[in-house]
């Protein structure tokens, strides 16, 4: 069993890895190389889209590393080359979209989706607190229960 | 209530499960087309955005490796032969697989301009083959096809905004 356990840690670590698409860029600064990590992470592939720019072995995604890199190493700042990329691909290449109308659903829609959930737990809860209204018991039903805990008094 | 908001819910989850997650709205559309310098594939000289002034265009992005355009292009050649202009946008291809499948397929283009390694492309924020931008007589991208150009396509939306653009245009030459 040990052994299993080992082999199966040992395959966790290799997807490590796989793939470091990074490896052919050389950077002036570790500042330039944080940020170009920093972008790739951020950017959206748009061919595969699960996957970020830095992740995906996509041919344009290969592309925009190489855009991005050269931007960098051109001086330009983290905010233009998103804008860059914005003004041709749209918003949809941003995983942190920004916050306007046609994506106020999308930031919006899970606080939403919450606050709809908290009001019925909350009615939920309410209603079950409601105690009924007759907890009298009668005195023949006293007499049972008085019956019943004394019996299992005797089992013990 | 817990249904209506159940039935609320099927309805948003329906109607995000229908949407295609590949057809992303081009940002360009209304804007100047970008500005490129771009060799022929004939080896005849270079094209640039000029091109698009005084006339309407199709620019459709096609390669050889793309099975959607070969597809596609039985649409793009009816169009041609009705005489609306078509540029062919060469996107990430090899000039000889190019020249050759057009050769083999047919060649309704007025021009086609080759872009090796992608670089324009992602100016025109172009993400895969094949896309078709619509562009009017000044130069704006006013409409962009994701995926290949087909009958619906065509009927419903592009007739309808060629027509459009030419009366833009009759209207702005006099």
């Amino acid at each position: 069993m040990k052994k299993y356990i080992l082999i199966v840690c040992g395959l966790l670590l290799t997807t490590q890895v796989l793939a470091d698409p990074v490896v052919t860029f050389k950077f002036d600064t570790p500042e330039r190389e944080a940020l170009f990590h920093k972008l790739g992470n951020e950017l959206r592939c748009l061919v595969c889209q699960n996957q970020s720019i830095a992740d995906s072995n996509a041919g344009l995604a290969k592309d925009l590393r190489t855009e991005i890199y050269e931007m960098i190493e051109a001086g330009k700042s983290e905010s233009q080359i998103i804008d860059f990329m914005v003004a041709r691909y749209g918003d949809y290449v941003l995983y942190r979209p920004p916050f306007k109308l046609q994506t106020a659903l999308l930031w919006l829609g899970p606080m939403l989706v919450f606050l709809l959930g908290v009001f019925f737990a909350l009615k939920l809860i309410r209603g079950q607190r409601k105690v009924p209204a007759d907890t009298e018991i009668s005195a023949s039903e006293r007499a049972r229960l008085h019956d019943l805990q004394a019996q299992s008094r005797d089992l013990k | 209530m817990p249904l209506i908001v159940f039935m609320l819910l099927v309805v948003v989850l329906a109607i995000g499960l229908t949407l295609n997650p590949r057809l992303v709205p081009s940002p360009l559309i209304g804007k100047p087309a970008p500005q490129f310098e771009l060799p022929l594939l004939n080896g005849n000289g270079v094209l640039t955005q000029e091109t698009f002034k005084g006339n309407v265009t199709l620019l459709n992005v096609w390669a050889s490796w793309c099975f959607a355009c070969r597809q596609e292009h039985e649409a793009i050649k009816w169009l041609a032969n009705k005489g609306v202009r078509v540029i062919g946008f060469n996107y990430k291809d090899q000039v000889a697989d190019a020249t050759q499948w057009l050769h083999d397929l047919g060649n309704p283009y007025t021009a086609v301009i080759s872009d090796l390694d992608g670089r324009a492309g992602i100016e025109w924020g172009v993400y895969g083959a094949p896309e078709t931008f619509i562009i009017d007589h000044r130069g704006i991208i006013r409409d962009k096809r994701i995926g290949p150009v087909d009958e619906v396509y065509i009927r419903e939306r592009l007739m309808p905004l060629l027509e459009q653009l030419h009366k833009e245009m009759q209207a702005s030459t006099g």
